[in-house]
């Protein structure tokens, strides 16, 4: 038999992955970003076109699929990650993707949320949190800060918000990482290590409705205080921040403090980022940091290894199988107690 | 030992006996081999477990009372008996729930040691019912089983409290002794379920035999029985539940349909035995997933149907309401999923152990917008295995959500069950398409109108699709008027046009008459048996049993015409009543029970004299 050299595979490019569909977001969305690093990504993983599935809610943010030149699923609100699981569990051959928002993910499909973390299916979940409920225009969302004026909270919102972060720690995640919209550098390049990540990937972005709650993160995300307001986390390294990058977080017990470098603190007194620690307690930590106590930490927060429930229900069936041999259907039928009529 | 003589035992056609006891008691499984007992023995069965919402309810108490109803004969028999002939009531409280169901004359076995104090004041009992004439009715055999039971195994090393778990066995060794069965089966099964504790297996076996004997020698009962073997159809047989059935008839549709299937389900009362059953077929590759809820469950059923595999999720009632939206998206995104709904008594949380067939209408109409499904629907617990595979065969012929109409009474009640051979199965391969010239992804067959199944993976072929109306064709995003006008309409007439693809009602009787009595699910065993004693008494009526509720099989109008009135009993208010008037115009008239009870022959039976006769006074 002569050996046939296979097919190269097709180089593409991000437009292969821009479907013919005319975007729909308000002018000035952060949306768009978010969709072209995702388009850019794309390539780079190498990954054929027709084995990638953007699956999404209902919110905005969920119409991303449509614009998507892949399989997609705009589904129902909150429900995304469970038909992600669903597909995932049949076609373990899949690069699955779940779009969601804050509201999606984490008020009408919190459960969901907490369980496919919790599982450990093999996806990326990319939840995009503008602190608002945009496309029923306007109400505040489950991570709208304490006190916000809406329309459904004429005198404040009295609710308490919710960590994106912590709660995916809390469910066991073992990929958290945060990034923003208008830092696409920092956005492609933690897609990336969410994409390559095995089990459940999530990433917070902090994503701007400018019309609904514009400037929601512009406090900490403008440009000019970036690198006095947020963290830049990476592997590794002790935790500096400030455009002199002369401060750093140090850890008293479990409680961070901000520390000037210099007058007897050096680097060695920091906390240095390790987001492979097994244990959870310091990823929390970092993850609870939030404006204007803290600079807000950007980044992975948490990158584990542990083995998905996709890879143990197919090892269950391979288990099975070789332990009973393949399933003998006529044999079944007859299982237990028979008798036979003339 | 001594040998009774022949004339002593009387020949029966059939019998009803109901074992009940404490939940812990055992009766389940007594009712079980006395079960398999009588189908190996060559009898016709059918039995009816009727066990407490309770795990484990007070001891003695009457809300911890567990019941097993078994009927056996000679002939074909299509349900578990409208009431009891034989009560062995194994407490006083087991006595005081089950007695209004024996009939008249019939007999009582009762464990007399524990008509104690203690026990007669849990059961509410003023007087020990044994004493005085309360049950006079009845012919009363008072057994000490406990204290038999427990001489019996005097000497076999275990606890007192070990003993006392053994009087199951002892009562069913009477019950053997009485209708002349064989110990044998039960007595392999003993050293089979108790392999690891040879004591207790020893023990079982021992009072099992201490039992039989004290029936033969004791005399308290003046004869015993014989129920000869039933002329059922040649074939190898098996005892079946409607809940095993339903899962062995997912799996093998799994298998005609050449698909992957995943099962996702939450468990709930009375459907968890589904996941249960399929959880432990890994090795035909079939993926069960324990979902965190009835919307996940369902989700993940969609997710697998979206790439290609056979998308499965069961349920009861409440969670069929759970799953309505989802269902929705399946109807929009025309995917082809099953969802098993093993109905229960309701409304909310209901009778969750208690039979009712309350859910057609949810199934038929409990969602949003014009949102048209298939529904089947078994009607013993054997015929759940063919209505699975015609469930899968119905959604991925016609992209279309199905369900699956089950009930508790089906799916925890068994009957024998003829083997099927995999040669005598159609399969019914679907395909997907592979030409991405010629795609689009709401393109439809010209007959069936329905979409292809294009899957993920398949080069070309990326398209997206959603909840959001769907262009004509296409599949984009549209919010024309006209197109929705006319999707509205595909959706409809795609599933009306099953019709063709699903067999004609057929009647049991004469094809037209005064009475046509018209049915689904459950309710079969008990309409087919009123109406053959009705034939039989020369009465004009027939019957008919519906397994295709949507769309209705394409005769069901020409049936309907040819008889003067036409009768629906139903385990709800009229639910298939209202669908047949409204769809028919025939003024059918009810016959509706909410009791959380079977259906009873003699209730049928009694409503088809009272019809009939009305009629022939009414010519004259």
């Amino acid at each position: 038999m002569t050996s046939v050299a296979p097919d190269p595979l097709p180089v593409l490019a991000r437009k292969d992955f821009v479907s013919d569909q005319e975007v729909r977001w308000c002018p000035g969305c952060g949306d768009y970003s978010i969709l072209a690093q995702t388009q850019k990504l794309m390539p780079e993983l190498g990954i054929p076109r027709e084995n990638i599935v953007f699956i999404s809610g209902i919110g905005c943010n969920s119409r991303l699929p449509y614009y998507m030149n892949t399989y997609g699923f705009h589904s129902i609100h909150g429900r995304a990650p469970t038909i992600a699981t669903g597909l995932k569990l049949a076609r373990p051959d899949l690069s699955i993707w779940v779009i969601t928002g804050d509201g999606d993910g984490l008020s009408i499909g919190g459960n969901h949320l907490l369980h496919i973390i919790r599982r450990n299916v093999d996806v990326v979940i990319v939840l995009f949190n503008n602190r608002i409920y945009g496309l029923t225009k306007g109400q505040y969302s489950p991570t709208s800060e304490q006190g916000k004026i809406t329309k459904t909270s004429p005198l404040g919102a009295i609710d308490y918000p919710i960590n994106a972060l912590s709660f995916a720690l809390g469910a066991g995640a073992t990929f958290v990482a945060r990034s923003l919209d208008i830092d696409v550098h920092h956005l492609i390049a933690t897609l990336e290590r969410a994409a390559h990540h095995k089990g459940t990937s999530f990433v917070e972005v902090y994503q701007n409705c400018n019309v609904f709650n514009d400037g929601a993160f512009i406090e900490f995300a403008d440009k000019a205080v970036r690198p006095d307001r947020t963290i830049s986390l990476e592997q590794g390294k002790p935790i500096i921040f400030g455009k002199e990058q002369n401060r750093g977080i140090r850890l008293n017990g479990t409680t961070p403090e901000i520390v000037e470098l210099g007058n007897g603190v050096d680097e060695s007194d920091l906390l240095v980022h390790d987001e492979s620690r097994p244990d959870r307690t310091v990823a929390s930590i970092l993850t609870r940091m939030e404006y204007p106590e803290y600079p807000v930490p950007m980044g992975v927060f948490r990158a584990v290894e542990r083995p998905t429930y996709n890879e143990l229900l197919e090892g269950q069936i391979e288990e099975a199988r070789s332990r009973e041999g393949e399933g003998d259907l006529e044999a079944l039928f007859a299982q237990g107690d028979t008798w036979v009529v003339d | 030992m001594t040998t009774k003589d022949e004339d002593e035992i009387q020949e029966l056609d059939r019998v009803t006996i109901r074992f009940a006891g404490d939940s812990g008691d055992g009766m389940q499984l007594a009712g079980l081999q006395f079960t398999n007992t009588s189908a190996l023995f060559g009898n016709d069965v059918s039995t009816m477990p009727d066990y407490p919402a309770e795990i484990r309810a007070p001891t003695g108490s009457l809300p911890g009372v567990s019941a097993f109803q078994v009927s056996f004969s000679s002939y074909e028999i299509y349900t578990p008996g409208d009431e009891p002939d034989v009560l062995v009531a194994m407490n006083p409280a087991a006595l005081k729930t089950n007695l209004p169901d024996l009939a008249k004359g019939g007999t009582l076995v009762v464990n007399a040691d524990e008509f104690n104090e203690t026990n007669l004041r849990k059961a509410a009992y003023e007087d020990n019912p044994l004493e005085g004439d309360q049950l006079a009715a009845y012919r009363v055999i008072k057994v000490p089983i406990t204290s038999m039971n427990a001489r019996a195994l005097k000497d076999s090393g275990l606890s007192p409290q070990q003993i006392d778990r053994s009087r199951n066995s002892f009562a069913l060794g009477i019950m053997f002794w009485l209708y002349e069965r064989p110990m044998e089966p039960t007595l392999h099964w003993f050293e089979e379920k108790f392999a690891k504790n040879p004591a207790v297996a020893k023990a079982n076996a021992t009072t099992l035999k201490a039992g039989y004997n004290f029936g033969e020698t004791a005399e308290l009962f003046p004869d015993h029985y014989r129920v000869r073997k039933a002329n059922l159809p040649p074939g190898r047989y098996r005892n079946i539940t409607g809940n095993q059935a339903t899962a062995l008839g997912f799996l093998t549709a799994s298998r005609l349909a050449k698909r992957p299937l995943l099962y996702a389900s939450y468990p709930i009362t009375p459907a968890s035995d589904i996941l249960e059953e399929l959880a432990k077929f890994k090795r035909f590759g079939v993926k069960t997933f324990q979902a965190e809820d009835e919307l996940a469950a369902i989700g993940a059923a969609i997710g697998a149907a979206f790439g290609g595999a056979l998308g499965l999720t069961g349920t009861s009632g409440p969670g069929l309401a759970l799953k309505s939206e989802a269902i929705g998206l399946a109807v929009m995104t025309e995917l082809p999923i099953v969802i098993i709904d093993v109905q229960r008594a309701g409304p909310s949380t209901g009778m969750p152990t208690k039979n009712e067939q309350g859910d057609l209408l949810q199934a038929m109409f409990g969602r949003n917008g014009e949102s048209p499904v298939a529904i089947v629907a078994p009607a013993t617990p054997g015929d759940c295995f063919n209505m699975a595979i015609e469930a899968i065969r119905i959604a991925t012929r016609h992209m279309v959500p199905t369900i699956f109409l089950s009930d508790g009474y089906l799916g925890s009640g068994s009957e024998p069950w003829i083997i099927p051979s995999l040669d005598d199965l159609e399969s019914f391969e679907v395909t997907s398409p592979t030409d991405a010239e010629t795609f689009e992804p709401y393109a439809r067959d010209k007959e069936t109108l329905v979409r292809p199944w294009a899957v993920p993976g398949t080069p070309g072929l990326e398209h997206r699709i959603g909840g959001l109306e769907k262009s004509d064709t296409t599949g984009l995003i549209s919010y024309d008027p006209e197109n929705h006008m006319r999707m509205v309409a595909y959706r409809q007439q795609k599933v009306e046009r099953i019709a063709d693809d699903i067999p004609e009602l057929t009647v049991l009787g004469k094809p037209e008459g005064a009475l046509l009595v018209l049915g689904w699910g459950s309710t079969y065993g008990a309409i087919i048996s009123a109406v053959q004693r009705a034939q039989s008494s020369g009465l004009s009526v027939s019957a008919a049993h519906l397994r295709y509720l949507n769309p209705f099989p394409r005769n069901l109008g020409d049936v309907l015409a040819r008889f003067d009135k036409v009768l629906i009993p139903e385990l709800n208010l009229g639910q298939l009543r209202m669908l047949i008037r409204a769809r028919f115009l025939v003024d059918a008239i009810g016959l509706n029970r909410v009791t959380g009870r079977p259906l009873k022959i003699r209730e049928v039976e009694e409503q088809i004299y009272k019809l009939v006769q009305q009629k022939a006074v009414s010519v004259a």
